[in-house]
Order: structure tokens, then sequence, then C-alpha cells
């Protein structure tokens, strides 16, 4: 793999833009998680099975940041779910490449636990972030973000973003 | 009921008939293990996959019916077998991809090989080493390969869908339907070939007729799923039919989004969200597509192992895999159509959004049958109910009825003999 260059400045700002996502989900704060993404976001939480396979399918695929609103609306008024916690564990990021018009595509990989009213944390999806990202004078947004989990199997159902 | 009434807890149905449901039939182990060999194993066709999942000679799809695991492979003819993933030696599952190309099976323990059909084609020293002249140890004389292949499953294609029974004595597929419900099958499986678009996997931890009953239950979903009504995709007033086969445990809910008024006894919830928009419509970009022929939603039920939808521009097969009697996979593998236009592929994996475990309608039944079940395991020795509609088993011209897992429990009363 071609080494992209990176300048000390940016791979700072995007360890700390990966670690406030992670903050951001963990703290439920949706309004800063929807904050993000520029307006033509693509979200997607997706099978690695899916993925490596070349199938379109996703858990969730929303391609729009009103699609990100409906989302948020859906899991705040509309699904009914066991309340619980998330926890984020999120690597250092790696570049993969990034663009003089301050596009970066770089990935992460992620641990989510989830602890449920009765207190025990476990491991509840595992994956990695394949994003795309654009450094701009008011910081990261997000272009694009996949979540490829490892998961065979989803833990009963998936409610909030990851 | 008295303490020594409870425990120990013999399975008796103590109701008339089957408005009352004891929730011994989903959290007893060996009732369980009577289903898998009563519904799974004998009897029934269950659901394996999809023509278009293994579209070259040699390709195949590990998959499961009940807790057996199974593989559906394409032969070089083109017919597709599906044989059991247990070798015939030493009993291993030695299948361990989930999918890919092979000319022939090998169990890696012994090398033990078979063709596609399952038939055993070799054992590594079959006759023994020669040694000083002789030869020692090998096969005993008698051993013939055509005694020792692995366990074949008759197979059933329909529509581009594939079934299998480990019971060669079942009935034909089309008669294991029956007529309406091979109608509603036929009307989504038309003979277009399929196009895969991928999988939804999710492990819900309750009883696998929970799912059967989720689908066969048109009571919650105006209830339940909020997001339906808010969005005006459901309406308890919607055209809409109960149909089921005649032994009752094979289903459809059929209904049409109507163009009525707003009429806030019709939900009955939410009606505060009737000015609830979409910020992006696309989620419902509903497209109505010739091969309906009205209907907008069809949920088919087929006993033991699947469920297919048609959600508006949605379809998927939905296949149920027990694991014990607690927990189930339930696998969704939604798929298009060749003659789908990329703006209808778009389409379908939009709507996609409102199913599987993160769907805007279908996260919270995996969450109320996790709930279920654990209501049933704290006290074994009641039952729920279920008398909407009243407590026969009729077919009806409405969304306002249980009738369709009255009738559910009535087929697995007479196959469970209780």
């Amino acid at each position: 793999m071609k080494t992209p260059l990176i300048t000390t400045e940016n791979y700072l700002k995007l360890t700390q833009f990966y670690q406030t996502y992670a903050a951001v989900v963990d703290q439920a704060n949706w309004t800063a998680w929807l904050d993000m993404f520029v307006e033509d976001c693509v979200y997607k939480v997706q099978a690695r099975e899916n993925y490596d396979r070349n199938l379109p399918m996703a858990a969730l695929s929303l391609t729009s940041k009103g699609m990100l609103k409906d989302r948020i609306y859906g899991i705040t008024e509309t699904i009914f779910h066991d309340p619980y916690h998330q926890l984020h564990m999120v690597s250092s990021p790696l570049i993969l490449s990034e663009s003089d018009q301050g596009v970066i595509e770089s990935q992460a990989n992620y641990t989510v636990f989830r602890t449920k009213n009765d207190g025990i944390a476990e491991i509840y999806n595992v994956g990695r972030y394949l994003d795309r990202l654009r450094i701009t004078d008011d910081g990261i947004q997000i272009e694009s973000r996949l979540c490829i989990f490892d998961n065979e199997m989803i833990l009963n159902s998936l409610i909030y973003p990851i | 009921m008295s303490q020594e009434n409870r425990i120990p807890m013999t399975p008796i149905w103590n109701h008339e008939d089957t408005s009352r449901i004891p929730f011994w039939a989903y959290t007893n182990e060996d009732i369980h293990k009577q289903e898998l060999e009563k519904f799974f194993y004998k009897n029934h066709w269950c659901y394996v996959g999809l023509e278009a999942e293994i579209p070259q000679p040699g390709d195949f799809k590990l998959t499961v019916i009940g807790e057996r695991s199974v593989i559906m492979v394409r032969h070089e003819d083109n017919s597709i077998y599906v044989v059991e993933n247990v070798c015939a030696h030493r009993g291993m599952r030695f299948c361990r991809e989930k999918h890919g190309n092979t000319k022939s099976f090998t169990c890696p323990y012994h090398q033990w090989n078979y063709d596609l059909e399952g038939n055993l084609q070799g054992v590594p020293f079959r006759r023994g080493v020669k040694q000083d002249g002789k030869v020692k140890g090998g096969m005993s004389k008698d051993f013939k390969t055509s005694d020792h292949g692995l366990t074949k499953l008759l197979v059933a294609e329909r529509g581009g869908v594939v079934f299998a029974s480990f019971d060669h004595d079942v009935e034909s597929f089309e008669s294991f339907l029956g007529p309406t419900m091979l109608s509603y099958f036929d009307r989504m499986f038309n003979g277009r070939k399929l196009t895969l678009l991928g999988y939804n996997k999710q492990r819900i931890p309750g009883n696998w007729k929970l799912m059967q009953e989720n689908i066969k239950d048109p009571y919650h979903p105006g209830l339940l799923h909020t997001w339906f009504v808010t969005f005006g995709l459901w309406r308890a007033d919607n055209r809409s039919e109960l149909k089921m086969d005649e032994h009752f445990r094979h289903a459809a809910m059929i209904s049409t989004r109507g163009s009525g008024g707003k009429d806030s006894q019709t939900t009955n919830v939410s009606s505060f969200k009737e000015s609830m928009q979409l910020n992006d419509p696309s989620f419902l970009d509903v497209e109505v597509e010739p091969w309906w022929d009205g209907p907008t939603a069809v949920m088919m039920t087929l006993f033991p192992s699947v469920i297919l939808q048609q959600q508006v521009n949605s379809v998927s097969t939905r296949h149920i895999q027990p694991n014990g009697h607690g927990s189930f996979d339930f696998v969704w593998t939604h798929f298009g159509y060749e003659d789908d236009t990329p703006e209808m592929t778009e389409r379908r994996l939009r709507q996609a959004n409102l199913f599987g475990p993160a769907g805007f309608v279908s996260a919270d039944d995996g969450e109320v049958i996790e709930f279920s079940q654990q209501g049933f395991e704290q006290k074994p020795f009641h039952r729920s109910l279920a008398e909407l509609g009243g407590k026969d088993i009729e077919e009806t011209d409405h969304m306002v009825s249980e009738t369709l897992i009255r009738g559910m429990y009535a087929y697995w009363r007479k196959v469970m003999g209780v």
C-alpha cells in the first residue's frame, strides 16, 4: 500500500474526530451525532458477509441527512425496545488515502459493548468503520461511514447508531 | 393453582379450544425436541434457500433445517440437491464454508469423499496397505461405498425457491401448501428469475413459534409498530383478508393500502402524530408493481420454517432456525427480480430499512418476542390468550382477529397429540 501524505496536524484532528464520535453515540447525543455528517451523506451498518460478497443489503442503509434524522425520530419516538447503554472502543485510525481537496479515506476498528438494565455488559457488535471524511475549517465531517460488522448474528435488535 | 400443582408441571392442554395457549408450549425442552421431529424432520417441507444463491453448477450454500445442518448444492446437470452436513464415517459436520463452489464434498478428518448428490465416492485405505507382500488393514470385505452416502433430502423447487424434506414420504410441495397458499406463493414467485440482494441475520432469545405467531397476528402492527401508523403505512380499516390452508398451519395476511379518510377510530393510537412527515420521503417511495394484482402487502407464514414477505416493494424470505426451546436465528434473504430497473433495486433496498433487526417496524418484533419468552419462563404453568375475533377458526375479511394463531395451535395440538 502506498503511504499517503499525512500531516501530523490532520492525524491528530482525525484521532480526535474518531474519539468524539464514540463519545457522542455513547452519550446518545443524537443532535451532535447528526451534526457530524454533511448534508449529502451515507451511513450504513452492514454485515461483513454482504460487504465481502458485494451484496448491497445492509441492516441500516441511510443515504441522506434527512434519512438520518428520520432514523433518530424512529429510535426516540416510535421503536419499542429494551433500554440499553452503548460503550464504544475505537482504535487509532488508519488513513487509506488523502486528497488535495481535503477528503480523507480512513478506517478504524470498533467494539461496542451493550449494557441493559440487568447491568451486565456484553460484546454487542464488533467491526470496522470505513469512512470518507471531509476536513473543513469547522472540523471534520462525515461524507460516508460504513460500519462493517463481523457478528454473524445481530443480538436480537439494533436500535441506536454505532 | 397451588404450588403442588405447578411442580412438576405436566404438559396438558387444559382448555377446550386454542384461545388459550399454555406457556409450557414455549418453555419445555422435551416439547421442543418433539417439535423438531414432528414438524421440521417429518411430514413437512422446510425452506432451504433461493436458486439465485447458487447460480452456477457446483455452487453450494450451507443452511439448516430445524437444528440439522444441511448443504444445498447445484449439480453439473443444473438440478439442486440437499444433503445433510454430517460425514457418514465419524459424524463430523465437515462443511465449514457458508457458501462456495466445489466439484465434490470431502470430510477433512479421513478424506471421505462424496459427489454432489451425496454418494460416497471413495475412502482412503479401503483395501489396506501392502507390507512385506501382504495386504494389511483396510475396510471389511463386505464394505460397500453405496451403503454409506450422506443423508439425502427430498428437494422441491418452485419459482426459484428451494424447499427440502428429510421425509421421503412427504406429500408433494404443492399439496403441502394447498391451493390458496399456492396461489399467493405463485403470485410472488411467478417464474421471473430472482436476484439476490443480501442477508440480515439476528438471534432472537425466544421460542421459534413466536415468530410464526407474530406474522399470524394482525392485532399488533398498528399498536406496536407506531412507525407504520405515524407515516400512514398501516390502518386498521385497510381492505384486508386472513386466509389459511385446510390444516390451518399456513396462513396469509393480505392487505391493500386504502385511500380512505382519516378516521381516528381506525388506528386508535398515535393520532396526535397524524401530521408527521418524513424528512426524506424516499423511505416510502412506493411504486405499484403489476404482479401485486391488488394487495400492497402479503405476509405468508409457511409452517414451520419460513415467512414470505411482500411489504410494498420490499420482498424477502425470513428463515426460522431454532436453537433450543428459548432461542432461534432469524435469517432474512432480500431479493429482487431480474427485470428490476436500477431504480427499483434502490427502492427495494431503501424500503428494507423498515425490516430486519434494525428495521423501523421489525426491530420491535424481536424485542417483544424476547420479553414474551421471559414472561413464559417465569410462570410456565400459566397461559396466554388469543381471543380477538372470538374463539373459532375461520378466514376473515378484516384484521381484527387472532384466528390464525388459534388455527396454528389447532394444527400443532393435532400433530403433537396434546
